[in-house]
């Protein structure tokens, strides 16, 4: 009934597949400006912001524009959700207006998840705390295909606080479902050991050099020092230990595609040489944001 | 009419290591005798045919919210749901607002026990002040007011030197301390059992090494102090093996475990459903496997629900929000049931002495039994009868449960406090 997009992990390798091929439609071509759409014209989309975000919102505002749809986006800070108001009185408020559908990011893992059992109005999942952001892993594959043939078989090194990652979360269950191995690497207490069974295909390392050897692909996640709750690394060492830089680079494969969700910590988590090099692939990744996501809400909204 | 005859009922009272039919005769609230054929003329009869009659159910550890809560629980309606779970006795935790930590607040909960509750309350006194942890509370004088046991339940004592002070003073007063075992700062922020699931969800894990590290000190500490030690609801493989170990020595360690943790492991929860949400957390297979075996073998004493209501506003969040605890009182006799006797893991008198006999002695209460003179608590139950648990009609006043729509085979059927019948079946 609820046919919302919650993560990654309940979708099939064909579900993926007919994502990322639709979205392939919605790219626009090189140099030339983007096509509108009008497949969900008179549909409305209410983005629902529990956390703060700007890449991610504006991202879906201009993938449901570009569909034709209707969108309001509502952040926490300017919202009733201040003034005490709970999750599900706002949600219920708020599906009182008919909107056919809701995105919506979240600092509590599960919220989405929780809410999708009690509102008839899809749920798209822009992130819920330290779960799963869908659209991102969607979108890092979309990525890598764009230039890649496949994904199957690549190395792909994901790098940094895996424990508090749902961008790592989302990643690892796709790539995964294609067949991919993956390592996750970050220091001992941002990578819990149960991370390695929680798909298939995963090893895990503390040794960044490992970790890139050979790799397809490496993933480079933020140092999301809000979502830490006590000191689990010095601050001052993990650009020397976990911190990408040209180096390391070239331990991988010559065509290795670097990634990062954004926004990237220069000199943190990755050296901006790095960051602004022919390897990155950090721009793209924003583009196809768009495309992608026009393919989620095309499916959830185009019935 | 003040006497009454329960007839044709299979008695079944490990204290005296009865298991046969007959019939149990009841004269001004106290049990006179046991036996077959009993002459009921001038008697009210409750005809208990096909059923098994026990000794009232004792609950060592439930939450009655009063004073402070009154709009999840009150003493009156948590009573009520006692008697609808077959309970004759509840022995309620101190978390209450203010706390149970001074003999005004224990006399409180008795005076409104005395006037609204339909079975036996017996308060738990706070170990310290606030149950903050640092200064012992009112102990001697809360002991004259009516607690039976001290413990600061849901916030443990981590200081190991308050607790060893608080067990030194137990010891002379002769009461038993219960434990919540929980190292607070390695459960910190956690919402459900550290493992695989918590991972993948994304949720923070309360590792069971939290509980483990405290049982340990416990244990260790009881031997030092000699005092009666209690491990409340007990949720993880290495701390039955360390209450086996502390038996084992011959020290005066006992434990309870909670319906919810032999019947139910982390990957039964409804993803990020908070009536799943309690602590200690569901724990994995293997954990549910050896509390089992920890009931089976004898190094678990009793059964105690931790019935912990909550409104539903409250449950209705987002998990990390929601705070801990579910009901037990309703569903706590119809689980052991199921996993217990129907699962032939344990005979019924065992399964009897779990919930009355045990638990009397752990907190040394003169009842769970039906012995000539004792007070005539009754619990009757059945062992077949279909029926489903509906949380919404529950005597409760609150509806945080995962058993809703559980259909459940035997279960309470009629609950005598003092000789009088105070729920029945409907």
């Amino acid at each position: 009934m609820n046919r919302g997009l919650l993560g990654i992990e309940e979708l099939s390798r064909t579900e993926i597949e007919q994502i990322l091929s639709r979205a392939r439609d919605f790219q626009p071509p090189p140099h030339q400006p983007f096509k509108r759409f009008d497949v969900l014209r008179g549909k409305s989309v209410v983005n629902v912001f529990f956390e703060a975000s700007t890449r991610t919102r504006t991202s879906f505002e201009i993938a449901a524009r570009r569909l034709g749809a209707e969108t309001i986006s509502i952040t926490a800070s300017g919202s009733s959700v201040s003034k005490g108001e709970s999750l599900v009185d706002t949600l219920n408020t708020l599906g009182a207006m008919r909107p056919d559908a809701i995105v919506m990011r979240h600092a509590a893992s599960g919220a989405p998840h929780f809410l999708s059992r009690y509102l008839p109005i899809p749920i798209i999942n822009a992130g819920d705390g330290t779960h799963e952001h869908p659209t991102q892993a969607l979108l890092d594959a979309r990525t890598i295909l764009d230039r890649t043939s496949s994904i199957e078989g690549l190395r792909v090194a994901i790098i940094g606080d895996i424990a508090h990652s749902r961008v790592a979360r989302s990643n690892i269950h796709l790539l995964s479902k294609f067949g991919a191995s993956i390592v996750l690497c970050g220091p001992a207490p941002l990578l819990p050991r149960e991370m390695s069974s929680i798909a298939t295909g995963i090893e895990l390392t503390n040794d960044m050099r490992k970790a890139i050897i050979n790799a397809d692909v490496i993933m480079m996640l933020r140092v999301q020092l809000e979502r830490q709750h006590e000191a689990s690394f010095p601050a001052g060492e993990y650009f020397q230990f976990f911190g990408l830089r040209p180096e390391h680079v070239q331990l991988a494969k010559p065509n290795v595609i670097v990634m990062h969700p954004g926004p990237i910590n220069r000199g943190r988590e990755i050296s901006s040489e790095v960051a602004d090099s022919q390897r990155s692939a950090i721009l793209n990744q924003v583009e196809n944001g768009i495309a992608v996501r026009m393919a989620v809400l095309e499916r959830v909204l185009a019935a | 009419m003040n006497k009454l005859v329960v007839k044709n009922g299979r008695v079944i009272d490990p204290s005296q290591n009865i298991d046969c039919v007959c019939d149990v005769a009841v004269e001004e609230g106290i049990v006179q005798h046991v036996g077959p054929e009993i002459n009921a003329t001038g008697c009210d009869v409750f005809d208990a045919s096909g059923l098994v009659v026990a000794p009232g159910f004792i609950d060592i550890h439930v939450h009655l919210r009063e004073p402070g809560f009154e709009h999840s629980e009150t003493v009156e309606t948590g009573a009520r749901a006692a008697a609808a779970g077959g309970f004759t006795s509840v022995c309620c935790m101190p978390n209450t607002k203010p706390v149970n930590d001074n003999a005004t607040v224990t006399s409180y909960i008795v005076e409104r026990a005395r006037r609204n509750a339909i079975v036996n309350v017996y308060p738990i006194g706070a170990i310290t002040k606030s149950s903050a942890g640092e200064e012992l509370s009112a102990i001697a004088s809360m002991k004259a007011a009516g607690i039976v046991a001290i413990s600061d339940d849901g916030k443990p004592v981590m200081n190991s030197r308050v607790i060893r002070r608080a067990m030194e003073v137990a010891r002379s007063l002769d009461l038993p301390m219960i434990q919540h075992c929980e190292d607070l700062h390695l459960s910190a922020g956690g919402d459900m059992h550290e493992g695989q699931l918590s991972t993948r969800l994304g949720l923070r894990g309360i590792p069971r090494a939290s509980e483990d590290v405290m049982v340990a000190r416990d244990i260790l500490l009881a031997e030092v102090t000699g005092v009666r030690y209690h491990v409340a609801h007990l949720s993880s493989k290495n701390s039955v093996q360390m209450v086996a170990y502390a038996k084992a020595k011959g020290l005066p360690v006992t434990a309870e475990v909670s319906p919810h943790h032999f019947v139910l492991a982390d990957s039964d929860m409804l993803p990020y459903d908070s009536n799943y949400k309690m602590k200690p957390p569901l724990r994995d297979t293997s954990d549910v496997a050896a509390v089992t075996e920890g009931l089976v073998n004898g190094t678990i004493d009793a059964i105690a629900t931790d019935h912990a209501p909550h409104p539903g506003d409250e449950k209705m969040q987002e998990f990390e929000r929601c705070p801990f605890g579910i009901l037990g009182l309703e569903t706590a006799l119809g689980l052991s049931l199921e996993s217990l006797y129907h699962n032939q893991k344990i005979t019924l008198p065992h399964l009897v002495a779990l919930f009355t006999q045990n638990p009397a002695r752990v907190l040394s209460l003169d009842r769970g039994t039906l012995k000539p003179g004792a007070p005539a608590d009754i619990t009757v139950f059945g062992l077949n009868h279909n029926w489903t648990y509906d949380v919404n009609r529950s005597a409760s006043k609150s509806r945080n449960t995962p058993f809703h729509g559980y259909k459940f085979r035997g279960g309470p059927v009629a609950t005598i406090v003092a000789g009088k019948i105070v729920w029945q079946a409907g």
